[in-house]
This record gives C-alpha cells, structure tokens and sequence, in this order.
C-alpha cells in the first residue's frame, strides 16, 4: 500500500517536556484512519505537527512521494491537507460563501470578487452534502451542525486530499451525527482520505478503516478496525489488560444505592427561553439524578436556571420547601447549591491562580471575617482535599494551569465539596479527563451521595447515566418528557426512551 | 495508571519579574550620580518624591483596573476635573467665610466627584459590557472639557497654605505626597493579599466568567476598581495644584493616562489581567520618574522626552510577554 | 436561483439596520437644519461644511478599517498634526510634493504601529498611545513648538480652500474618491474580506491560510496615511501647520465609526455609513454653531469636548443594545 501520508520517529517537546517521542501515523489514500488516545497522549500535538501549526524536533513527515516542508496551516491547506477543528475555524459573523471562499475567490480583472460565482460555488459544494441553506446569511446565524459541515465543505472546496476532523461529533446531535457520517463516506467515496479523532469509540466502528492509538506520546498500535474489539482500543489507551477492565466495569459508579431522604430540590415547569421550555425535576437527598438528552435538549439549560444564571420566564423552583429562584451564582451558593460547569477552562479553573485559590473560590463568603481571609483555615482545608482527592500537585500554591486535566478537574469539584452544598449540579463531570481520574471522580461523587447529598447529574456518556443514576429525566428539546429508574436502566432502554421523541437517535448506538 | 505530569522547573518567577525593573532603577541611578550634576543632594530627593507621589499614586489605581483586565484612559481628565473643583470651592463665599469647611470640601467634593466618574466608568464596563478603553475614553475627553468649561478654561492661582499642605507639606523631611502614597500603597497591598475582595478581582481578571459561576461579585469588584482608581486620580489632581498653587484644567494630568499605564506595566502588572503588583506600580512611577528626570536635569528637550517616554511603553509591555509561558 | 436576483428589502433593512438608522438620522437633522435656519443651506454652509469636514472623514475612513480588524488607532490626531507641520515645510514646493510628503509620514507613523502590533505583538492600544505619544513630541520638536506658516505663493493652499466646480471643496473630491476606493476595497477584494475575517475572528482566519499579518499591516499603514492626509488638509485650510491640533481626534473618527454601524470588536462594518456617521458628527456642531449665532444657547470652544463625549456616550449606549441583541440572534 502507498501511504498518502506517512510520519515517522516525531519528535517535539515543549519548554524540555517531551510532547510526542518515536510517534508513527500512516494513512492511506482513501480509508477513513481513526486516531484515539487519552487526554494529552499527543493526538492534537501530532496533527499540529503535520499541518504545520507546530515544528518538529526530529523525525520524517512524507507526504505523497517526497518529504514535507510545510511550516503554516496554508502550505498545508495547499499541499491538500484541510483541517476541521474542534474549535471551528470559521468566522460566524460573515457570510456562509466566504467562509468557503475565503483566501480562493473566484475574482474578475484579477481584483475584484465575483461573489455571484462565489455564491454558486458555495451553494454546489454545499449541494453535495444535500445542503440547502441561504449562503449570504452569516454563518453564525446557523446550527454548530452546519457550521460544521461549512467547515467541511470548505475543507473539500480547497480539492484536499486529506481531511483531518478533530473531535467533529462532540457537538452534534444524533440525526446531525448521521449526516456527518454521511459526509465522510461520500468524501472516501472520492477517494479522500480522511483522519477521524474521536473520543467516542462506538463511531469508529460505523466509519472507521484502521485506527491508531497513542498514548504518552508514543504510538502504541495500528489496528484495521472490522478485527478489533472496543475493549482492545481501551485496553491499549490505557496501556492495561482487557480481563482487568471487563473484570471491573466500566465506571466506578456502581455501587450500594443509598436510601433517598427528604425533597431537596423540585422544579416545575420551569422555562428560561426557548432552549428550555418546560422542565420538571424532582431531587432527593442522598440520590443521583441523571439528566439525559442529546445536545441541545436543554441539560444545561437546565442546570444553569436551577443555579440561578439564566432567569425564569415561567414555572417554580422549590429549595428546601422555599419557593424561589437564586438570582445568581452567588445566591445559589449561599442556598447550598453547587455547579461544576461544562467547560473547564472557559467557564472553571483560574489558569494563573493557585490550586488552593482555585479551590476556595466558591469558599471564599464562608473564608473570610471581615473581609479578610483566614489562611490558616483555608491551607487546612485545601490540605485535607488534597490528600482526600488524590491531586497530584507539587504544592498548593503550583499554578493551577500546570496540572493535567484530571487534576484540575478534581480540584474544581473540591471546589464545590468545600462549600458543603446538599445539591450538587455536575455537568459532565469527566469529559476530557483520562480513564484513571474519571473512576476516582466517579466513586467520590458516589460517596458524596451517600453522606446523604443529592446530586444532578449531565452526561452525554450513556455508561455513566446508566451505571451511576438512581434515576433519569430524559429531556428532548427543552422540555423533560420521561423518567426512567435504576435498578433496571440499560443503554437500550434509555436510547429507546430518546428514541421515543426522536425518530434519528435509533441508530445512536450506545453499546 | 501511571502519571506523567512532569511539571516544568518551578521558575522563581515572582523575583525575576522584579528584577528587570530594579535593574532598570540601579542603571538610572548609577548613570545619573556619574553623569548628572547635583543628583545626589538631599533637594534632588525631595524635588523626585514630591514628582513621583502623583504618578504613584494614579499608577495603583491603574494596577487595580489593569488586573481586572481593563484600562482607565480618564485618569489625566479625572485629575484635571478635580483639581478645577478645589478651588472653585475653597475660594467661593462659603469657603472664603469658612476657611476650614472650605478646605474640606475642597478636598472631600472634588474627590466625591471623581468616585462619581468611576462609577461611570464602571458601570459602562461592568454593566453594559462596553470595551474599557471606549467606555473611559469618554470622559478622558470630556472630563476635561468639564474642567475647562467650569473654570472658563482659566489658569486658577490661590494662596491657600492649609490646602497646599496637600503638596508642599513634610513629614519627618519628606513630602507628605511621599507618605501618602506609601500608605495608599500598605492598604491596598493588604486588600490585594488578604481581604476577600483583592482576591476576587484577581479572579476576575484571570477568568471573569469562572469567577462569576463560582459567585464572585464581578460587577461590584470591577466597579470597585474604576472607582477607587478614580478617587486615587482625583487625590494625585488635588496634589498637583496644592504643589503648583495654581489649577489649570488644560495641563492637569495631562498625558497622565501613559505614565500610570507604563508604571503599573513595568511594575509587572499584566494587560490581560490577573496581577495586580501594588509596589511594582511604584517601582514603574520611580523609573518613569526617573527618565524624566534625567533627560530633564541633562538638557533634552522636553518633547525628546515624550518619544522616550512612548519607547519606554513599548519596550516594557513587549518585554513582558517573555514572562508568560 | 432566480429568488436570490430578487432584490429582498427587508433582508436588506434587517442586515443593515445600523447604516439605515444613521443616513436616516443624517437626513433628518439636514431638514431640521434647513427649514429652522436661514443660511443653513446656502452655498457658502454647505462648502464650508465639507471642506472642514473632509479630514475628519479621511481619519475616520482609516479608522474603520482598523476598528474592523477588532483593532484600533489612537495616534490618528497627533500624527495629523505631525503631518500637517511636514505640509507646511513642503509646501514651497507646491502640492504635488506636501501631499505624497505628508501621506508619506503619516504612513511612516503606521509602519511603527504595524512594526509594534504584528511584530513586537503589543496591543493596539498601546502601541497605538505611545505612537500618539512620539508624534506629538515629534511634532513639538520639529516646529519647534510653533505653529508654521504655509507658502502662500505656491499651489499649496489652493488644496484647502479652492473649490472645484466652484461648490466642492478640493479636500472633499479628494475625499469622496478614497471613500470610492476604499469601499470597493472592502466589499470587492481579499484584502477587504481579509480585515473582516480578522475582526470576526483572527485564530480563524490564520486556520483559514489568510494572510492576517499583511491585513493588519495594510490597516494601520492607511490609518496613518488616512492621518497624513488629514494633517495636510488642516495646514492647507487654514494656512498653517499646527503642532498643538488633533486633540481628540481619535474620539471624532471612532464616533463617526461606530455611529455608522461598525462593530467595535471588529468582523462587520461599512465604509459609506461611516462617511455619514462622520458628517452626522459634524453636522451636530454645524447646527449648534447656528443655534450659537441665533443667540438661543451660547456654549464656548470648551464644550465641544463635551459635546463630543456625550455624543459617543449616546452611540454606544444604542449599539451596546444593538450588539447585545445581535449577539443573542448569533449565539443561539
């Protein structure tokens, strides 16, 4: 076989802390190649590397017949190398037709832009996919799901001959999801070929050809993926045994359900916008309750009314038999609610600040007497989380951005364990965090209920919800329209209960 | 799980990012006693206190803004209006009548008025999300004008000894100006480290949104700042015309704005935000200072001296982006 | 294919509501102006009007361009200063070497700001305030702090105070023809949507292969050569180069942008409605300077400051909203 691409022997480190040592990535023209890893195990480094955004230190890239010199994104844009990435590289607030042209417009007098070609350009390309949608409208007045898509058809506009998608489904729905999927073998179809990074390794095996795996840095693996199991992939991510994992589940959840207390929390009818219209909860002390839902069904819309971030337009929420919305953040932590949000680094750690200032922000009302902050209070409290999380950090005062991801996550979920709230609002509290960490986040926040606390808890992994919920509102477009209970859940009773109010999410197959 | 968080070296950033700067003071000081006549006199000390006290003083209102990740430009105008105020009122009837309450109202208004443009200025960023340098672009502009409009945009001489005390008094042998701004610096060192409120706008600057989920008071803290800011300006304007004994609402805190920024920069405050070095920010005015004083005591030409001012911002806010990693 | 040749009104009006809203302005206040005031329209205002206007249009067309890139150019009123005293030794030698001299060293100005921006990775505003700050000092040094008399006897004058056709100033053919220009620039070549593509998003437009760092060179280059310009009408109207001008200048322009509709963090904006927002600014003094001569108000030179930060005070209170709501149709 001759590889389209080939990389060998990759180097690079950064700041003297080696990135990628001796990794290996082939494609061949055509396949769709899948590249997984955990957290920092050098997927995005690589392909960084190969589209020129970073140099590397040694080793060989070779690009159809000869060694590649592509040093920025346009050579590579150039040597037919396009790339989506997970933050969408488009500009929202200009047209869908420049953002497909962008940088090749068709011109007239070899100045001027012919945006009447442009349009049709970008309307046939579009047309490819079965899109049909204005393109002088601004992108951004239009789903991530076709943004997406632009982005793609851009990618194919520019005649690559590799198409490099970057976490792509992270974002979409399930019927979204299936014209992605349609994209991507239309586009092998043409003979392009295109590396697929995902997390989710149940679509591997509706896409993918042969699928690498790295992990610290290294490549580990090559399989071709009709002969391999899903419990290999993870078995070579995590560089373990496949009897240990099956032998140990999936998650650390499972576990003795606790007995459910008093109400803590109901809402009723609760409508913020249109994203959530109409949503119904009821939570117990000393239970899980899962919010599950496809993309965009409105969990954390949820969660962010419950903390009092988007206000109500309709609908009650009771606190502790207190009717009454928060009127923010700082009201719903005083109420004893906490919120570990979605997005770590937008939305959760303080990169320049410390793991203890990290950790006793949400804290810091209850820290302080008069104004001033009781540092020997606050050192012993972020001690003892320390030591009872398990964080790996040199010290408490070591910037909070050096840590790895798992880490930082476990210090922003003590975050909000130290501010003792009886509800806790998780909103994918293991996204992005390697195998490891996401079992010990999973039994904490399982000890954590059993202490008596009530938990909601979003998810987009089914295996969570299923494993770690006494129960679970299922929510489909910005209202909760069933509840299901454990003991008895299974990943095809939940997908079945979605599918109930959405015909495309049958084909989502979650194991 | 094996875990190979291999954490880079940790550099002892914290005094190296003093150290350009004290470097920076050492250079000056030992180029000035070899080349510079008459600098090491006790009246060349005295003549840099008094100067420096006012861009001191303006410069940590500017390290509070700055670290919240905004920009003050009205400081100069804030100086201007509130040096217009004072005499306006400690020569009015009430206070010609009063020379007491005359000279307390001429220091508690003028700086009641400038708390009121940090209102202004806060909530136009706090509240209605406008960009800093836009929002306090307006009164860096109008502000003056208000000055120049009260005082009919004429030079206001006094002799008023109590007042002037504000800038011509001493303690212990040095201005007062000096102590004063020691002392602004103390506090707001303590707030800054210890009180809740100093470590909620370091937050801020370093990520508003995780603050704000996390129930930090972002509006009152980032309002706080331009407030405080503000009311440090207007101190720095009633200074300037105690020293001068004289208010013009055109010179006043002229061009204020650069200094305070490049002090509260070569302090190592960070644009971004997050960082609020109080003492840095005098260290910044010393050297800022400095230059000045320099060139001045060397026969440049005041105009030369504005260039070099402006290349002195560009070296220090370039010099910093080797410090992040 | 035939909808889309179909010229769509209310496409358009909600696309572009903000230019709409300040052409609609602008004609409004020209009829109050003329059916309350005698001379309001006659030959004279209407020349005079123009000529003074035409750099303050030329700083606020460069100004545009930057603002558009999410940058922005704080120097624009001293380096027209600076300008306007190179005019002004230059001009013995007529305008055909003050105008490529003054546009010349305005550009030079830009070049340090393109050097500090894209090179040094300084902020806009930064590097931008110490160049304002240098262009003063400059100014100062090499007029010796006076302001220069120009030659009469040459061509030199006739820039700022003759008419062409006998009603438009020769400033403001100038301008309208880099207005022409430049707004062809914008909508109909890759530099144009480049400066947008930056402004809505400069990570993006890098991913994009676009060549962001010569946008952005192109920007300030034109802003200082927009000021260069500017300075050069300045010491040809009124017969001399004036070290102390500019004061706030950068205020006016920035107005006149935002008035016309130009997102202030960049990615959207338009050039005609900028050319309105700036004489919608102008127009404002124009009638209270007639108010002034009717003796119904009576305000002195020191109010303009205030009137024009009350002015942009009042603009941007309407487009935070405008943006605010903008933002909600394009988040969702």
């Amino acid at each position: 076989m001759n590889a389209l691409v080939s990389m060998s022997g990759i180097e690079k480190s950064f700041a003297g802390v080696p990135a990628l040592s001796q990794a290996s990535l082939e494609i061949a023209p055509g396949e769709v190649h899948a590249l997984i890893g955990q957290n920092g195990a050098g997927k995005s480094t690589m392909i960084k590397v190969l589209t020129g955004v970073y140099r590397r230190d040694s080793g060989s890239v070779v690009i159809g017949r000869g060694e590649s010199e592509i040093s920025s994104p346009r050579e590579a844009q150039e040597a037919g190398i396009a790339t989506i990435y997970q933050e969408l590289n488009l500009v929202p607030l200009r047209s869908v037709t420049e953002n497909i042209i962008m940088g090749y417009e068709p011109k007239r007098l070899g100045l001027f832009v012919d945006w009447r070609e442009g349009n049709k350009r970008a309307r046939e390309v579009l047309a490819r996919f079965g899109i049909d949608i204005d393109v002088t409208e601004p992108l951004g007045n239009f789903s991530t799901a076709i943004q997406q898509l632009v982005a793609i058809a851009r990618a194919v506009s520019l005649e690559a001959k590799l198409v490099i998608m970057d976490e792509p489904t992270s974002s979409l729905d399930a019927s979204e999801v299936e014209v992605l999927f349609g994209v991507v073998r239309e586009l092998k179809n043409q003979g392009v070929s295109v590396l697929y990074v995902s997390h989710f390794l149940d679509e591997l095996f509706q896409i993918c050809d042969r699928v690498t795996t790295m992990r610290d840095g290294r490549t580990v693996s090559t399989r071709i993926v009709s002969e391999t199991k899903k419990l290999e992939m993870i078995a070579d991510m995590l560089g373990r045994n496949t009897d240990e994992i099956a032998a140990e589940g999936m998650t650390d959840f499972a576990g003795a359900k606790a007995k459910r207390g008093s109400i803590l929390l109901r809402s009723e009818n609760v409508c913020s916008g249109p994203r959530l219209t109409h949503f119904d909860l009821t939570l117990h002390r000393g239970e899980i309750v899962g919010l599950g839902g496809l993309l965009g069904s409105g969990r954390t819309e949820a969660a962010r009314a419950l903390f009092g971030v988007d206000a109500l337009e309709d609908g009650v929420i009771e606190l502790d038999g207190h009717t009454g919305q928060p009127s923010g953040p700082d009201e719903a932590i005083s109420k004893r609610i906490g919120f570990l949000t979605e997005d770590r680094k937008a939305e959760g750690i303080i990169p320049d600040m410390s793991v203890r200032e990290n950790m006793t922000l949400a804290l810091l009302p209850k820290l302080a007497k008069r104004g001033q902050i009781d540092f020997e209070r606050e050192r012993a409290i972020v001690d003892g989380f320390i030591s009872d999380l398990g964080i790996k950090a040199a010290h408490m005062d070591q910037p909070i951005r050096e840590l790895s991801g798992g880490n930082q996550q476990k210090v922003l979920l003590a975050r909000w364990l130290a501010t003792e709230p009886d509800i806790l609002i998780l909103d994918e509290p293991t996204r992005g965090v390697d195998v490891g960490a996401k079992r010990e986040i999973q039994s904490f926040i399982r000890s954590y209920v059993d202490k008596g606390f009530g938990v909601v808890l979003i998810s987009s992994e089914f295996e969570e919800l299923v494993e770690g919920a006494d129960r679970i509102v299922v929510m489909h477009e910005g209202r909760s329209v069933t509840e299901l209970a454990n003991p008895g859940i299974t990943g095809n009773i939940l997908v079945g209960a979605l599918a109930h109010h959405d015909a495309g999410a049958d084909t989502w197959n979650a194991q | 799980m094996e875990r190979t968080m291999k954490l880079p070296k940790r550099v002892a950033s914290m005094p190296l990012r003093f150290h350009g700067g004290i470097v920076a003071l050492a250079a000056l000081l030992v180029f000035n006693s070899l080349f510079t006549p008459n600098f090491l006199q006790l009246q060349t000390l005295f003549v840099n206190i008094s100067q420096v006290a006012t861009i001191a003083i303006v410069a940590m209102g500017m390290t509070l803004v700055i670290a919240t990740g905004g920009i003050d430009l009205s400081v100069g105008a804030v100086m201007a209006l509130a040096g217009a105020l004072a005499p306006l009122i400690f020569l009015s009837d009430l206070g010609a009548a009063n020379p007491a309450l005359g000279v307390a109202l001429a220091i508690m208004l003028p700086l009641l008025v400038a708390g009121l443009c940090g209102v202004f200025n806060g909530v136009m960023v706090a509240v209605l999300n406008v960009q800093p340098i836009i929002a306090t672009l307006i009164l860096f502009i109008s502000g003056r004008g208000i000055a120049q409009v009260l005082t009919n945009g004429n030079l206001q001489t006094f002799s008023n000894p109590s007042f002037s005390y504000l800038g011509t008094g001493k303690i212990l042998g040095l201005p007062f100006q000096g102590w004063l701004a020691l002392v602004i610096a103390c506090v707001l060192f303590w707030v800054i480290t210890r009180a809740t409120w100093g470590r909620y706008l370091l937050a801020i600057g370093g990520n508003e949104r995780a603050a704000f989920l996390s129930g930090g008071p972002v509006r009152r803290v980032k309002i706080g700042a331009y407030v405080i800011c503000a009311v440090l300006s207007g101190f720095a304007g009633l200074i300037v015309v105690a020293i001068n004994s004289a208010s013009d609402a055109a010179r006043n805190g002229n061009l204020m704005e650069l200094d305070a920024i490049a002090a509260a920069v070569v302090g190592g405050a960070l644009l971004q935000g997050g960082r609020a070095p109080i003492f840095g920010a005098i260290l910044g005015a010393v050297i800022i200072q400095l230059v000045k004083y320099t060139l001045l005591a060397n026969g440049v030409e005041d105009e030369v001296a504005l260039i070099a001012k402006a290349a002195i911002i560009i070296l220090a806010v370039w010099m910093q982006q080797f410090r992040r990693t | 294919m035939l909808d889309e040749m179909a010229f769509d009104l209310r496409k358009y009006l909600r696309r572009n509501s903000a230019s709409v809203t300040v052409w609609v302005a602008l004609l409004a206040l020209i009829l109050f102006g003329l059916m309350r005031y005698d001379n309001f329209g006659s030959a004279y205002n209407f020349s005079s009007f123009l000529n003074y206007n035409a750099m303050f249009i030329a700083i606020a067309l460069g100004m545009c361009f930057v603002i558009m890139t999410g940058g922005i150019d704080l120097s624009v009123g001293s380096v027209a200063a600076f300008t306007s005293v190179v005019a002004a030794y230059l001009s013995p030698y007529g305008i055909q070497v003050a105008l490529p001299g003054a546009v010349l060293a305005g550009i030079g100005f830009g070049a340090i700001n393109a050097f500090c921006i894209i090179v040094l990775r300084i902020p806009p505003f930064i590097a931008t305030l110490a160049t304002m700050l240098a262009a003063k000092g400059g100014a100062l040094v090499i007029s010796g702090a006076q302001t220069i008399s120009v030659d009469w006897g040459s061509n030199f004058t006739k820039l700022g105070m003759g008419q062409a056709l006998g009603l438009f100033p020769w400033a403001i053919v100038i301008v309208a023809g880099l207005t022409l220009v430049l707004g062809l620039m914008l909508e109909k070549t890759t530099i144009g949507r480049t400066v947008l593509a930056i402004g809505g998003s400069e990570d993006a437009s890098n991913l994009m292969g676009l060549k962001v760092n010569r946008a952005k060179a192109f920007v300030y280059l034109l802003s200082g050569g927009c000021a260069g310009l500017a300075g050069l009408f300045l010491a040809s109207g009124f017969g001399a180069g004036q070290p102390l001008e500019g004061i706030g200048w950068e205020l006016s322009a920035i107005a006149s942008v935002v008035v016309g509709g130009t997102l202030l963090t960049g990615g959207m904006g338009s050039i005609p409605a900028t050319v309105a927002g700036a004489l919608l600014l102008g127009l404002v003094f124009n009638v209270l300077n007639f108010e002034n001569g009717q003796g119904t108000i009576s305000f002195s030179a020191y109010w303009q400051m205030v009137i024009r930060g009350g002015f942009l005070f009042a603009v941007i209170l309407l487009q935070s909203r405008v943006i605010a709501k903008q933002q909600k149709v394009i988040g969702s």
